[in-house]
């Protein structure tokens, strides 16, 4: 068994006692002390009160996922500690708020508890209550053997970023000073993190999905963005909002999904590069439009960040529920690409490439994401932009539409994809539309069998040629294996840092769900032994999928939906029992 | 000026002979020809109905969407690129029923597109259901016993949505409504046009004798900017019906 070294430090607490930004600065804090850090935060479908987690697995390696096992916890209320209890390391440090936690497990021998009265700490020293997160960061900072300087710099970064003033931002360090040095002197705590970091090759930066995802619609040079908020798609909405006028983009809060999804397709028509985003219970709604972008041809990007359905499900949980749907919602057949990213740095990519999808294909593209890449920030290489250019597809010039004598937007071309005009241009004017229709796009009256049989294979032919552009689904690990995992979206994450500990086992990721790429998965999977199908959600929905299209049978699943995501000691537990 | 013959197709229309919505296409490819827009500068979205099928008809860049969804669809485009003339068709099914939600939306936040609703109190296209401005007692096939609901007034709604520019015509009052849409156009933010549009095949009562017989012009003096008198001027209906700008 190989060796995995991360260290996993956790805080919970009632909503709005600061445990996002702690977990937020310790990650960052990880980042210019030159360690991977991975970040994520379960919390309730509200602003006060509950429980409320935030979980930073460290390692001076790449981290692919967050890990179950804690090492350092910091419970600020009972139903902390008692729900984190069995996620113990076996020599775990859990530090808990002497003032709200009154029952410890004296049955967990090897873990130490440590007491904390952070409210007389903070009177002592006079703290302001709201700044308890501080102490504890400066705590913490002892714990890595994080050098001060850095995480007073990160606290003051991310307070500046917020437009927080200079006095509360002094505040803060103090607070982390003050923290540092009750935990050297009155604690006499010294660092058990045997980690050491490397030497800085690459740049590197720290980001969620959704933030992710907002750098690559700017990048795309999306014109146009309209959502209506819904957890865990909301952040994109707000990101590009708080950007619109610096990135010349049109950022639009609609009164429904319904809205939304038309607006971008208007948006679309007239010419901009444009983009809607929800989750589930809100595509339920643009279901409708993603039709209209289907048969009237207009190019579009659609983010589905997945939460636990049916119907409002839970808000603020993350599942793989939604593939099944976006691949076959619809009325009438009519193609459409799904692209799931399985970390913020595929996010960025993906959204890069599905932009250049949908206008060289004129078809609705999804962003497949859910709630735990959307919100998980990762320590990745910073974006490599050199290669990746912007293609918009055919898109006429003023010179080219002058010249045609009789225009046809949707002209039977053997790819399927005929060439656009944009509103306004000289020449080019067309019918986009919704009903059937012939070349010109004028609607088909009465029945005429040709044209319509014409146009259905006219905007079928498209994915003739579209899986040399998707992304090629991929092994991970040794080739010759007795177990094949085989997942898509976030399943990578833990897979991946799973195999970090097992060498008898590899992984077929699938980065792009649909259409699937039935040779290349073929030609993958022809030398497997034993396959398990893992997926965040009930029934198998990829695995269904893939026995769609593949001459095989995926029998063995391994299925999670309880509101998580897969954790690595839950896929090295699996791959065990295996063997 | 450019020529009105520049602003339509050789298609043929799918509407019954007679339809009162040739005189609001006339009427509005006579505003197009006076304001002197260039056909591919203009932008029209169809809504899905009678009314929205004159997308064929038009000789500009359309986009002929769902029903009920015309107004996110030209909001975007106007937002979008803000040098298009972006111009809605619906029918009163679409504008006031299916879409009603997008049409204060868009009066609220005072986008600058013009909507044209052909308002003949039924649903047409789909045989003459009632429609959201039929009125109570209305029998249709849907409400064979009479409509058990009060006809919304969509110009109120618009009105009390913050709408800038909120107007009523006629159908066959060409020049008058043609009149009404270069003004609508020219506005800078939302508005709406209500055009009451008697379908001859399916109404037996609001037919064009009834419409001839109410409708009066407002006059010249009526003080456009004042959204309460405007509040309470659209809600006669009877006897007299105005049309003409009242905001
Ligand atoms: C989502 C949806 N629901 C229902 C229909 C069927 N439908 C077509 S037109 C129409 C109503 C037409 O009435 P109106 O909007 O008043 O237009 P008119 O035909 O009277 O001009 C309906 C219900 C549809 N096309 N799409």
């Amino acid at each position: 068994m190989k060796q995995r070294k991360t260290f996993t430090w956790k805080i919970g607490g009632e909503a709005g006692q600061g445990q996002q930004v702690a977990g937020l600065i310790l990650g960052r804090t990880c980042l210019s002390s030159n360690l991977f850090s991975f970040i994520y935060s379960e919390y309730p479908s509200r602003l006060r009160g509950g429980l409320v987690t935030n979980q930073v697995s460290i390692s001076s390696e790449p981290v692919d996922a967050i890990s179950k096992k804690i090492d350092f916890l910091f419970a600020l209320s009972q139903p902390a500690l008692d729900s984190c209890k069995k996620d113990l390391n076996n020599n775990a440090l859990v530090f808990y708020d002497s003032n709200k936690v009154k029952e410890i497990d004296k049955s967990l021998k090897k873990i130490k508890f440590i007491p904390l009265s952070l409210r007389d700490l903070a009177k002592e020293n006079n703290i302001n209550a709201f700044m308890l997160n501080s102490l504890i960061l400066g705590i913490s900072s002892v714990l890595f053997d994080f050098d001060i300087k850095l995480l007073k710099g990160e606290i003051r970064g991310f307070l500046g970023e917020n437009n927080k003033s200079e006095d509360l931002i002094k505040s803060n360090e103090r607070a982390i000073q003050i923290g540092y040095e009750y935990a050297c002197k009155k604690l006499n705590l010294k660092s058990l993190f045997d980690i050491k970091s490397k030497l800085k090759s690459s740049k590197r930066i720290i980001l969620t999905g959704n933030e992710a995802v907002a750098q690559g619609s700017v990048f795309s040079k999306c014109g146009f963005y309209s959502a209506y908020p819904m957890t865990p798609a909301s952040s994109i909405l707000h990101i590009l909002a708080k950007q619109a006028k610096k990135n010349k983009m049109v950022v639009n809060h609609s009164e429904d999904e319904i809205a939304a999804i038309n607006m971008a397709i208007g948006a679309s028509w007239a010419g901009k590069r444009s983009m809607t985003g929800t989750s589930g219970g809100g595509f339920a709604l643009m279901s409708e439009g993603l039709n209209l972008s289907a048969m009237s041809e207009a190019p579009l990007v659609i983010v589905n960040s997945q939460r636990p359905g049916p119907a409002t499900g839970m808000a603020t949980w993350t599942e793989q529920g939604d593939l099944q749907y976006l691949a076959k919602v619809g009325y009438g057949d009519f193609p459409r690409i799904i692209l799931a990213p399985a970390d913020a740095e595929e996010s960025f990519y993906f959204t890069v490439l599905a932009f250049n999808l949908a206008d060289i294909y004129q078809m609705p593209v999804f962003l497949l994401l859910d709630k735990y890449i959307s919100e998980s920030h990762k320590v990745i290489s910073d974006f490599n932009l050199k290669n990746l250019k912007i293609n918009r597809g055919k898109i006429l010039t003023q010179e080219q539409l002058s010249k045609i004598k009789d225009y046809k937007r949707y002209s039977f071309s053997k790819d399927g994809v005929s060439p656009r005009s944009l509103p306004g241009q000289k020449n080019g004017i067309f019918l986009a539309n919704g009903n059937e229709h012939d070349e010109y796009g004028f609607s088909i009256d009465g029945f005429s069998s040709d044209l319509r049989k014409k146009q259905m294979e006219k905007r079928h032919a498209k994915l003739n040629n579209i899986s040399k552009d998707l992304p090629k689904p991929k092994l991970f690990g040794p080739s010759n294996t007795s177990l094949t995992l085989v997942g898509w979206g976030s399943v990578k994450g833990p897979v991946l840092e799973a195999m970090k500990e097992l060498n008898n086992v590899n992984y077929i990721h699938i980065p792009a769900p649909f259409p699937l790429d039935k040779n290349s998965l073929l030609e993958l999977l022809k030398n497997t032994k034993k396959t398990i199908v893992i997926e965040n959600n009930y029934k198998g929905q990829l695995a269904d999928l893939m026995q769609e299209v593949l001459p095989l049978r995926f029998k063995q699943r391994f299925n999670k939906y309880n509101g998580q995501q897969f954790f690595p000691e839950e896929i090295i537990e699996l791959v065990k029992k295996e063997f | 000026m450019t020529k009105q013959n520049n602003y339509i197709t050789s298609n043929k229309s799918s509407w019954c002979p007679g339809c009162s919505n040739f005189s609001i296409r006339a009427a509005l490819i006579r505003a197009f020809s006076e304001l002197n827009l260039k056909p591919h500068e203009i932008s029209m979205v169809f809504d899905i109905g009678c009314a929205g099928n004159s997308c064929v008809l038009y000789n500009v860049y359309g986009f002929h969407g769902l029903h009920g969804r015309t107004v996110p669809l030209a909001v975007g485009a106007k937002l979008a690129n803000n040098k298009l003339t972006v111009i809605g068709i619906a029918g009163d099914g679409g504008a006031y029923g299916e879409g009603l939600n997008h049409l204060v939306e868009a009066a609220r936040s005072d986008y600058n597109i013009t909507l044209i609703v052909s308002n003949n109190k039924l649903y047409s296209l789909t045989t003459g259901q009632a429609s959201p401005t039929s009125e109570r007692g209305t029998k249709t096939k849907s409400t064979p016993e009479g409509v058990n609901k009060t006809g919304l007034n969509p110009l109120l709604i618009a009105l009390s949505a913050g709408a800038g520019f909120v107007a009523r015509g006629y159908a066959d009052e060409v020049e008058h409504l043609s009149g009404i849409f270069k003004k609508a156009i020219n506005h800078k933010g939302f508005s709406l046009i209500d055009v009451l549009q008697p379908c001859i095949t399916l109404d037996k009562k609001n037919t064009r004798e009834w419409y001839q017989q109410r409708i009066y012009q407002l006059d010249d003096k009526w003080p456009v900017e004042d959204r309460n008198k405007a509040i309470i001027k659209v809600q006669e209906w009877g006897d007299k019906i105005p049309i003409g700008i009242f905001f």
